[in-house]
């Protein structure tokens, strides 16, 4: 009896140092996502050690973090974001790198684009020089994030060596709530485990919740496993992913999708497969949730209020509580509703698909933002997401409500780009981390559901989502 | 990679838990396309009073008093002692970059998220995990003793007090071996090439659609 995660792990072994089970393992990878920023080092070193890529049509390219949101058709005025996003070109133009450049189409966020164009399948390995990687697990497949030295080891060997982590099942049973979405079961779980409660695991999402979650549901989710420590987060296959993936550019076609699809239906986990850790969760207690710290398992639910450091016996806890209430500027006690916000971020690899946009699209519709609200963002996951959302009209509704409609990219997520918040400035943010600085320096980051963001936008403070339409 | 076997050197407390890379190393300065000189910006935003960008002339900047690493006794520091989860957050290896091109060459935690952790064996920057209540020793010794240093002997898997108190550490065999003998991993995995090749092309046939 296997789980899903030792049928992936087992199909990818090329070697392995010895048979102890906790010993190094060479691990083929069948998918290298590439973006600019992690790569160039990797580029520069691969080329002065006089070697190639070993394999390049597992090799998919995008610049994404540092890309305007704004008119591309001057393309980057910062000249040093420019030199990564030149570099990346120049770098897949030599070696014959398949890139989606800045003005294609099909450009977009790196997480995105993979699934979009169905270069992600299941029971592959994905790796990238980007956390957020495990995106791509909600496919039935192996995916991580990596560092540069590992994205050169890809390039040269077409693997990776590693160790196999421990295996965690995080069973969500039940029906979600109306404005309860896979943001707030993946802040939940962060909530409940912690960050670091992931470390030294790949999680499996299961349990009925899971099941009945669209794709990008399951994207948003995997995302998420990096904040809970989890390298890699997945999802067993089903319907719902086969049906995804279908008539992808580069998914399989006639005969080869038959085979593929047969074979992709046995990845799941055996019954009675035996995991190290197991972790149950109520669908139907889950609330929206607000992050109210700088870290993403300072959470809590919209119905609740900041948490007071004097009633944390752990010391170095509640010394790091009082840090993180001092930097975001809030005082222990307060309800998390009476919150009010300077901006609004909607986007990034967690939610900026499709499903992500109709969502926030439904709250605002036929509303405006408040007046405090001084800026909010909608910054599509790619190209033909803004393109499909376009067809929909989502565009002219944000628009109507006062939200700003962008180029797809990282954005705000991480301000590598223009888009960032100023010191002080409090943000109501479908990203996925909360960290001091990280939408800006001195920004103050909650992280939410692209509805409760939406909802947040039209009151100018936070809003239990579930009230507010009804 | 340079080779790392017995190091002896001054240390820092960091004594905060859940350090994330975007507090090592800000995400402005991640916007070069070179391996070196991200040493100046390490922890920017709290070295630092004011603002920093790349380009910018450290001498010229304002330090932050208050900040651990701007104390005079703590200059030249070589180890860091940090608290559980250091390193949390992104992939980012400018992380463990900038902590080595700072200077520092082992990282003492009671804990490390994966894949700092995985990133600093790459660069022959030494993680070392030690209890937390080991840590709390260390922590309150550093406090209370200016010039503190610390041993740490890779072969033994040990570090080493002034006192001569040894706290044992755990680490991978295959990594202590790469770091002992400052190996390449690519070129060590290029070893395998026939194997590589032999399971590519298995793997080719029984699901070729990985290969269009």
């Amino acid at each position: 009896m296997q789980t899903l995660y030792d049928k992936l792990w087992n199909q990818h072994v090329v070697h392995t140092e010895s048979d102890d089970p906790g010993s190094m393992a060479l691990i083929y990878i069948d998918r290298h996502l590439v973006h600019e920023v992690t790569s160039p080092q990797a580029f520069e070193s691969l080329k002065l050690a006089g070697r190639k890529p070993w394999r390049l049509n597992s090799i998919l390219a995008v610049a994404d973090h540092n890309v305007p949101t704004t008119d591309r058709s001057h393309g980057i005025h910062d000249p040093i974001s420019r030199l990564q996003v030149d570099t990346l070109d120049q770098n897949c133009d030599e070696l014959g790198i398949t890139e989606f450049k800045m003005n294609d189409l099909r450009q977009g966020i790196v997480h995105v684009i993979g699934p979009e164009q169905g270069a992600t399948l299941p029971g592959m390995t994905v790796v990238c020089g980007d956390s957020h990687t495990s995106t791509h697990g909600a496919f039935g497949c192996l995916a991580f994030g990596i560092g540069t030295s590992e994205v050169e080891h890809v390039l040269a060997t077409q693997c990776l060596l590693m160790k196999k982590s421990k295996a965690m099942r995080i069973a969500v049973e039940g029906k979600l709530g109306f404005g309860v979405t896979a943001k707030d079961i993946a802040l939940a779980i962060i909530g409940e485990i912690g960050t670091a409660g992931g470390t030294g695991y790949a999680i499996e999402f299961a349990g009925s919740a899971i099941r009945a979650l669209s794709m990008e549901g399951r994207m948003t989710l995997c995302n998420m496993a990096i904040e809970a420590g989890a390298r890699a987060g997945m999802v067993a296959v089903d319907d719902t992913t086969i049906d995804y993936i279908k008539g992808r550019p580069f998914a399989p076609k006639g005969e080869l999708w038959e085979s593929a699809a047969t074979y992709w239906r046995t990845l799941y986990s055996d019954d009675g497969a035996v995991f190290d850790r197991t972790v149950a969760l109520d669908a139907a207690h889950i609330k929206p949730q607000v992050t109210w710290g700088t870290s993403p398992e300072m959470v809590t639910t919209v119905d609740g209020a900041v948490p007071d450091p004097a009633l944390i016996n752990d010391e170095v806890k509640r010394h790091d509580m009082q840090q993180a209430l001092n930097y975001m500027g809030l005082r222990a006690n307060v309800p998390i509703t009476q919150i009010m916000l300077d901006k609004i971020f909607i986007g990034s690899c967690t939610n900026s698909r499709i499903e992500d946009l109709r969502a926030a699209a439904h709250i605002v519709k036929g509303k405006h933002i408040a007046a405090n609200i001084k800026q909010a963002l909608v910054v599509p996951g790619s190209g033909l997401v803004k393109k499909q959302a376009e067809q929909e009209g989502l565009d002219k509704v944000f628009v109507a409500a006062g939200f700003e409609w962008r180029e797809p990219g990282c954005s705000m997520c991480l301000a590598m780009n223009d888009d960032r918040l100023t010191a002080g400035e409090r943000c109501a943010s479908t990203s996925n981390r909360n960290f001091e600085g990280r939408q800006g320096p001195g920004g103050r980051t909650h992280l939410v559901s692209p509805m409760m963001a939406a909802a947040a936008a039209i009151a100018g403070h936070f809003v239990d989502v579930r009230e507010f339409n009804q | 990679m340079e080779k790392f076997h017995t190091f002896t050197g001054l240390v820092a407390p960091l004594d905060r838990a859940n350090v994330d890379t975007d507090a090592i190393i800000p995400k402005q300065f991640l916007k070069s396309i070179k391996r070196s000189g991200f040493g100046q910006n390490l922890f920017d935003e709290w070295r630092y009073l004011d603002h920093g960008e790349p380009g910018m002339d450290a001498a010229q900047r304002q330090p932050n008093p208050e900040f651990v690493l701007n104390q005079a006794r703590y200059q030249g520091a070589q180890i860091l002692l940090a608290r559980a989860n250091f390193g949390c957050g992104s992939s980012r290896e400018h992380a463990p970059w900038s902590l080595q091109d700072y200077g520092f060459r082992v990282i003492i935690a009671p804990s490390f998220a994966d894949i700092f952790f995985n990133n600093c064996f790459k660069i022959g920057l030494l993680p070392v995990v030690l209890d937390t209540a080991q840590m709390d020793r260390l922590f309150e010794d550093v406090k209370s003793t200016a010039g503190y240093r610390l041993t740490i002997d890779l072969e033994k898997q040990a570090v080493i007090t002034p006192q001569n108190t040894e706290y044992k550490f755990e680490v991978d065999a295959f990594r202590k071996h790469c770091l002992l003998n400052g190996l390449d991993e690519i070129g060590l995995t290029l070893q395998q090439a026939e194997k590589i090749k032999q399971f590519e092309q298995k793997r080719r046939n029984e699901q070729p659609w990985l290969f269009v």
